[in-house]
């Protein structure tokens, strides 16, 4: 047994790039999904905002954590040979921030009202123009809070890693706290750079909100 | 791929999913009072309750649940308050749902406007007859919506407990992988089974709001 040091707070502090690197990895490839999803779900084709709907449906009903054993068990069960589970863990991480912005980004598309469609096709835009200058400014104004919202629930999320043997800030922090018998110290300064990461988001979010008041 | 060496667990199962639903429940329940109270003193005048409830708000809305559940269950031993693993998550759990409920509790009361409540004083409505009658129904139905998504979202968050090892669904699924060694057929029916709660408790909300909200949306 050795008592906490400083060895300890940069191992826990150095644990924070697989924390950032997972962020960074379901953003990556989560957002352009999102959008796949959101422009599905306000589509003319029933069909298809059937099977998106469906889509977001079953992964938010089901918890992260069987999201991250399903695709870390079932990757090579898909497709037959061994993947490292960082791919595994990655594509757990997308859909699951697919899902959620897909479902905040169509709430923001659906808020700006269909007149703006109309008045954007009277003024002879196509679809994509009215799309891409008329109705995507104004949703991405009103759901920008809710987005940086859901960073915190996805930096929060990336906890779950550790249980897959990830050593991101949580697992560093088990592994210190089994080094060092000192859970108190550890868990509250594991709490502590979770907080340090997640409460200016949070602030910003709500920032935002009050500033791009969308009942304007 | 073959999920027959799992039929025989069956039981477990079934066991599992009425813990999960049971920690739901608890939590559910006592981080609802906890949103009430909270409500409440953010709406009173005590500047110190004020505070002392939005720094728990932040505290928990800003760290993971699964640290909590951690500290709960490994550092409260230390100062010599030791919970067994279905305690400990139900307590970490009602905390963390309290926190949300707080803030969703306190913005349904907020979007009464003023001027309803002032004009049921005008009528002589008596404080009570206020709150009960003018107050609360809209309140109810605009706070409705957030609270059912964060009960599911919390039912789906009782998974984690099962890392202090509290015997709820998710710890049943570690179990029976290691006896069958199916891990991905295990998971791949964990899933199914909180698929199917959180489905049913969607429908079971959108009955009781279709049945208990029936008045019609001011325009």
């Amino acid at each position: 047994m050795r008592s906490f040091s400083l060895i300890d707070f940069v191992s826990l502090v150095s644990a924070l790039r697989w924390t950032v690197t997972l962020v960074v990895l379901a953003l990556a490839f989560g957002a352009p999904l999102a959008l796949g999803l959101a422009m599905g779900r306000i589509s003319r084709f029933a069909g298809l905002r059937w099977t998106m709907a469906a889509c977001i449906q079953v992964i938010q009903s089901v918890p992260l954590l069987g999201l991250l054993f399903f695709f870390y068990f079932g990757m090579p069960v898909f497709l037959g040979i061994q993947v490292p589970a960082l791919i595994a863990v990655t594509i757990a991480y997308t859909l699951y921030t697919a899902a959620f912005l897909g479902e905040i980004w169509r709430g923001g598309l659906e808020a700006v009202k269909q007149a703006q469609w109309e008045a954007g096709a009277c003024l002879g835009l196509s679809a994509w123009q009215q799309f891409r200058h008329i109705i995507a400014p104004q949703a991405l104004r009103l759901s920008l809070p809710p987005t940086v919202g859901f960073l915190v629930q996805l930096i929060k999320g990336t906890s779950l890693a550790s249980i897959l043997g990830f050593v991101e800030l949580a697992r560093a922090g088990q592994v210190v706290s089994a080094a060092t018998f000192q859970p108190l110290l550890t868990y509250a300064l594991v709490a502590a750079v979770y907080f340090a990461l997640c409460l200016p988001l949070t602030l910003w979010s709500r920032s935002l909100e009050a500033r791009l008041d969308g009942s304007r | 791929m073959n999920f027959l060496p799992l039929w025989r667990y069956q039981n477990q199962l079934i066991d599992g999913a009425i813990i999960t639903l049971e920690l739901t429940v608890i939590a559910a329940l006592c981080g609802l009072i906890i949103g009430i109270g909270g409500a409440v003193a953010l709406k009173g005048r005590a500047t110190f309750l004020r505070w002392l409830v939005r720094g728990y708000i932040e505290l928990f809305r800003n760290t993971p649940s699964l640290i909590q559940i951690f500290i709960i269950f490994f550092v409260l031993p230390s100062v010599g308050l030791k919970l067994p693993a279905f305690e400990a998550a139900a307590v970490a759990l009602s905390l963390y749902f309290g926190a949300y409920s707080v803030e969703i509790i306190r913005a349904g009361l907020d979007s009464v406007p003023r001027s309803q409540i002032e004009a049921g004083q005008c009528l002589g409505l008596s404080g009570w007859q206020v709150f009960r009658h003018i107050l609360l129904p809209p309140a109810l139905r605009n706070a409705y919506p957030a609270v059912t998504s964060q009960f599911v979202l919390l039912l789906l968050g009782t998974s984690l407990a099962s890392q202090v090892a509290a015997d709820e669904l998710f710890h049943v699924a570690g179990f029976i992988e290691s006896r069958t060694y199916r891990s991905f057929e295990v998971y791949a029916v964990i899933c199914a089974v909180y698929f199917a709660m959180a489905m049913a408790f969607k429908a079971l909300f959108a009955l009781i709001s279709a049945a208990a909200f029936r008045w019609p949306r001011r325009r």
